[in-house]
């Protein structure tokens, strides 16, 4: 039987500066009917591009430069747009990463979900809202009857990414490319929207491309995975047998991320707390967005706060920063109150107290040297000039593994994303700080990177004492680096203690939902979890 | 500013012509009186010369030689337009990064004085000026550089209120750097490609507008030698132009010279800004 | 269950803001006037003038009166319609502007109809075949019209189609009775010098807006649900163009307001913007002061719709949460 798509050979150029780069080089891909294949890959491993090639479309600035897409049969390279657009959104449907960017404002939900179909012939308005309706329920969005008479803003985002696999499904197609749909949302949101994705696609027997960074993700959604790097193919397996045996070094690596473990502790150094927050609530305008927190990060340890978005874990490190005064409740650094707003306290308070952001990108200003982001701090901290603060950047250009002398004088756009927040890292170290906030350090980075990062702030840790606050969504990071953790929801603390505690039950039923909500490598876990909640949710009812 | 001399050898010719003009007309202006043949300002020959020996571009209504009072009018006219747009833009840029970065109610009532002067078309509020002021140098060239300074300001503003969401500053601001710093280190840097650009737009605009008024004549006066004004005294000319004789074509065509004068520069401004603003965005990403 | 749309009162708060932005500028136009360095009536009479001239020009422009009164009594009076007597010839100048500014409307008007629909039209024809000829072409060509003085354009058109051709006057006399025919042919040279000069701003920004709005997601998510790309362009970009292209024709309105000055000084044209630069030039007080409130009065109207045809477009005010 042929397949439903063939892809091989395929060459795809980028143009850039000087002429056109090959960004996918040579790849193959084969969809049966019904199968679902899971495309895996950093950013950058083409896996986006492949994905809509699949559609024979390619982003402008791009062009396929060789191969063949066959489509049940028919070549996609070279067809005629008349045709291609034939089996857009018919035969062929796509879901983006951003929904909220990818429905048109001016229009409701319904209307953007029937003109596929519509247009297509495929069915008349009515019909297709007809259709539409069943396709909201079917995908557990609330109040199907009315949602799509809404416009995309007045949705949420869960809601939306499920109204665009719904209208990906209009038309029945034999195929749909999701393009890291979840990726987006917070973990508990995203379960809500994979289940609802899996459902659908089996129960329409459609064929389907998954594509998205996250390996624990891709096990619950597909049938067979394939493994991308830079636009090659790095290897291919049924779901089960990559996960149980994966055989190159590459896709081993992509698993061993989950694995770091930090450096065993001294527990007799765990006495007093370094940061104290007492009884906090703090807040733009008259909404406040922390409501009376407390906890406190003991010397040397590292505490995490997890959350998801809203929760207001990014507002406490504002507060303990000085960029935002607390309206109630207090910060005390060594039993001494840390005055609000930060520009009020002490320089060496402010050297002690460092932080390093989420995004390296904009937390480097694109225009100062290597030299300049190290040297700035010890220059304005501890006054170092000349030959010793020359001296001082090299060493902590190798303290964070970057060789000095290859790396003194470039500018952030010459760096890698994982030798940027290196330098972050550095530039906080410069300050030859006790305490350092780490907000999302690792988040943007792809999983080996974020490994690296990770053991990096161990070692130091261990090697200068300091002490972390490490704010983060990602509960994976969490049980690798935390000493302590505290969850925080809606501005609230939940639930507070050693890891070791928080990660056996019993559990705060918020703790719960988000502990439980962390997708695993178990390609039967979203299944398995489903089928608790159900029977919990049964057990609630008839009690 | 190396960076663009290099990055200029694989420019479009579009940009390496514009360059080429610009520099043509800076050199006019500096050496002036050492290219021009006769004085600015003096009567040297009948009137309405045709153009030939030793008058190479005619003279005009009072005898006095127009290649040379075009070569003067490069430096008078280039040259205040030039001193208007950079007043304009310390102005602008100064209080527009400082509205950004201070805030509060400096921002409030700058962004206010701004709105107010900007909901009057720049070339009405010029006329109602120099009604009061009369028509001196000093008074157009404050005059221009205000109200142009205007849309320096709103410009430097955004641009900087962009730059100010970025976590550098807040890394700065946590450091407890101060204003000053903030301001030379931080920001402007990064708002540096989008000024330069604005920069050259500015002086086109106002280089226009000086020219303009002094079309209306109500900028600079006689008799100084400025290309605007010049249009002005020649402007009836063209109705005599026709093409039979060498002379008559000349002659009709004397207000055509100045304007076209600043036509070219205006154009090589606008060439060499877009290819700016074109690379500075390539850079970006 | 209705509930009160934001959009009355966003438009209602714009339009007290418009208001108070007038208010603010006629003040600026008539304290402007105070600033002046010395006695308006010497000024306006010169040096010779005996005490008894003097004293009397003063009692008949009021110039005895406070300050205050005097420019709410101006106030008052322009709001009426009356906006006192020339300086110059003691004339009223209501009936002095009526004409002029009906001339000036008309001129600007007329190239406005022909300008605006030509200029959006080619403006999204360029986007949408970006980097084609016509896109390179067009993109070319309106940078040279914007380098050029409006006079330079004036000039090369009578030397084309006034002094050569002998198809349209070189002045463009026109009287009271004239007939609408007579009339368009009369300013056909000034128009086409406003359009041109207009034409390449307005193309310029339409471009630019539809170029920034064909790259958004959802515009590339209609051509992968298959859509045929006239109707990708003419039901998801364009419904969402119409504020950008509002606020760029209501920006080049306002610039054809106020390009008319030059305009109608070379082609000798009886509009109020050769009334005032004749004016400035007497230092007519009271008439650049009638003539500034009525240009700065027009163009801060435009901006008031732009924004208002801005907040009726806007989906998510329209349709609140």
């Amino acid at each position: 039987m042929s397949k439903l798509l063939e892809i091989s050979d395929l060459k795809i150029e980028a143009r850039g500066g000087d002429g056109w780069n090959e960004i996918v080089k040579g790849v193959g891909l084969q969809v049966a009917r019904g199968e679902v294949v899971g495309l895996i890959g950093e950013s950058g491993a083409g896996k986006s591009t492949l994905g809509l090639a699949a559609m024979g479309y390619v982003k402008p600035g791009l062009r396929i430069a060789g191969g063949s897409i066959r489509f049940d049969g028919q070549e996609l390279v070279g067809a005629p747009e008349s045709m291609l657009r034939d089996l857009r959104g018919r035969r062929i449907a796509y879901v983006a990463q951003s929904s909220a960017a990818a429905f048109n404002p001016a229009w409701r939900l319904i209307d953007q979900h029937c003109e596929g179909p519509v247009r297509h012939g495929v069915m008349s308005r009515a019909e297709a809202q007809a259709e539409a309706v069943a396709l909201y329920r079917q995908m557990r969005l609330p109040d199907p009857e009315t949602i799509g008479f809404r416009y995309p803003h007045q949705v949420s985002g869960g809601q939306l990414q499920r109204a665009m696999t719904a209208m990906a499904m209009a038309c029945r197609p034999d195929l749909i490319i999701f393009d890291e749909p979840t990726t987006a949302l917070d973990v508990t949101t995203q379960i809500e929207v994979l289940s609802a994705i899996r459902d659908a696609v089996r129960d329409h027997g459609s064929a389907a491309i998954y594509i998205t960074h996250d390996l624990a993700v891709v096990a619950q959604m597909a049938d067979r995975v394939k493994v991308l790097l830079k636009g090659t193919e790095v290897e291919e397996a049924p779901t089960r047998e990559m996960l149980a045996n994966p055989q190159q070094d590459y896709t081993r690596s992509l698993w061993a991320v989950r694995d770091f473990r930090p450096s065993p502790r001294d527990p007799a150094t765990s006495a007093e707390p370094i940061l104290r927050i007492e009884n906090v609530t703090a807040g733009y305008g008259a909404l406040p967005v922390l409501r009376d927190v407390s906890f406190s990060v003991a010397r040397g340890r590292t505490v995490a706060v997890v959350g998801e978005s809203g929760s207001g874990k990014s507002t406490t490190a504002r507060v303990i920063m000085g960029l935002l005064a607390p309206s109630q409740g207090r910060v005390l650094f060594e039993d001494q109150p840390l005055a609000a707003p930060g520009r009020q306290r002490p320089r060496d308070l402010q050297r002690r107290v460092q932080m390093i952001h989420q995004m390296a990108d904009t937390a480097l200003n694109p225009w100062h040297r290597v030299r300049d982001v190290i040297g700035r701090p010890l220059e304005f901290f501890l006054g170092l000039r000349g030959a010793a603060k020359e001296a001082r950047i090299r060493e902590l250009l190798a303290e964070i593994e970057l060789e000095p002398s290859q790396f003194i004088d470039r500018l952030p756009g010459e760096l890698s994303g994982g030798q940027k927040q290196r330098l972050c890292i550095a530039r906080a170290l410069a300050a030859d700080p006790d305490f350092i906030i780490c907000d999302e350090v690792t988040s943007a980075l792809d999983q080996i990177v974020a490994e690296g990062i990770l053991r990096l702030l161990d070692r130091l840790q261990r090697e200068m004492g300091l002490s972390y606050l490490f704010i983060t969504h990602d509960l994976a990071t969490v049980r690798s680096i935390a000493d302590e953790v505290v969850v925080m929801q809606q501005g609230r603390v939940v639930e507070q203690g050693p890891k070791d505690e928080m990660f056996t039950p019993p559990h705060h039923p918020y703790t719960e939902l988000l502990l439980s909500s962390v997708p695993e490598m178990d390609p039967d876990w979203l299944s398995r979890l489903l089928e608790q909640r159900r029977a919990a949710v049964g057990k609630g009812d008839a009690a | 500013m190396t960076r663009y001399l290099v990055l200029l050898r694989h420019a479009p010719l579009m940009a390496k012509i514009g360059v080429l003009l610009i520099a043509l007309y800076a050199v006019t202006a500096i050496f002036a009186p050492w290219l021009a043949p006769y004085p600015e300002a003096a009567v040297v020959g009948p009137k309405y010369q045709p153009w030939a020996a030793p008058h190479w571009l005619g003279t005009d209504a009072l005898g006095r030689d127009v290649l040379s009072r075009l070569i003067y009018g490069a430096r008078n006219t280039v040259g205040i337009a030039l001193v208007t747009t950079v007043l304009a833009f310390l102005l602008g840029t100064t209080t527009g990064l400082l509205a950004a970065t201070v805030g509060g109610w400096f921002d409030t009532l700058a962004s206010r004085v701004v709105d107010v002067l900007m909901a009057i078309p720049s070339l009405i509020f010029a006329l109602l000026i120099l009604t009061i002021t009369g028509t001196s140098v000093v008074a157009l060239v404050l005059v221009i550089a205000v109200l142009d300074s205007t849309r320096v300001f709103r410009l430097s503003r955004a641009v900087a209120q962009g730059i100010l969401t970025m976590d550098y500053i807040e890394v700065a601001r946590m450091r407890g750097e101060g204003l000053g710093w903030i301001v030379r280190r931080e920001v402007l840097p990064n708002a540096a490609a989008p000024l330069i650009a604005e920069f050259g737009l500015r002086f086109c605009f106002v280089f226009l507008f000086i020219s303009a008024l002094s079309f209306l004549g109500l900028g600079l006066q006689p008799p100084t030698a400025d290309w605007g004004s010049m249009v002005r005294d020649s402007a009836k000319l063209i109705s005599f132009a026709n093409f039979s004789s060498w002379n008559a074509a000349t002659f009709g065509l004397a207000p055509l010279l100045p304007a076209g004068a600043i036509a070219l520069l205006t154009l090589a401004v606008n060439m060499v800004v877009d290819w700016v603003l074109h690379v500075s965005s390539g850079l970006k990403d | 269950m209705t509930r009160l749309s934001p959009i009355p009162r966003l438009i209602l708060r714009r339009l007290a803001t418009g208001l108070l932005t007038l208010l603010i500028v006629s003040a600026i136009i008539f304290w402007a006037i105070e600033l002046l360095p010395g006695d308006i009536a010497t000024e306006i009479l010169g040096q010779s003038a005996t005490p008894e001239t003097l004293a009397a020009f003063r009692e008949r422009f009021g110039l005895n009166d406070p300050p205050m009164i005097r420019y709410l009594h101006w106030l008052g009076g322009a709001l009426t319609g009356d906006l006192g007597l020339s300086m110059a010839n003691q004339r009223p100048i209501a009936d002095l502007l009526a004409d002029r500014a009906t001339n000036t409307f008309f001129l600007a008007g007329y190239a406005a109809v022909i300008a605006v629909p030509l200029a959006v039209v080619l403006g999204v024809a360029a986007a949408l075949y970006r980097g084609s000829m016509l896109d390179r072409f067009i993109s070319n060509a309106t940078l040279t019209v914007i380098s050029f003085p409006e006079y330079f354009v004036a000039y090369i058109l009578i030397l084309i189609f006034a002094v050569q051709l002998q198809w349209f006057p070189s002045l463009a006399a026109v009287s009271p009775g004239m007939g609408l025919g007579a009339r368009l042919y009369a300013t056909f040279l000034p128009a086409l010098t406003m359009v041109l000069i207009v034409m390449a701003h307005m193309m310029r920004m339409t471009r630019a807006a539809i170029v920034n709005l064909l790259a958004l997601p959802y515009v590339e998510m209609a051509h992968l649900k298959g859509v045929k790309r006239r109707r990708v362009i003419a039901v998801h970009a364009l419904p969402n163009a119409v504020a950008p292209i509002a606020t760029v024709i209501a920006l080049n309105l306002a610039y054809l307001i106020v390009g008319v000055v030059l305009v109608e000084v070379v082609f000798v044209y009886p509009g109020l913007g050769q009334l005032l630069v004749d004016s400035v030039a007497k230092r007519d007080v009271t008439v650049v002061q009638g003539a500034c409130l009525i240009f700065a009065a027009t163009y801060i109207l435009l901006n008031l719709a732009a924004d208002i045809v801005g907040i009726v477009s806007n989906p998510r005010l329209l349709h609140p949460r």
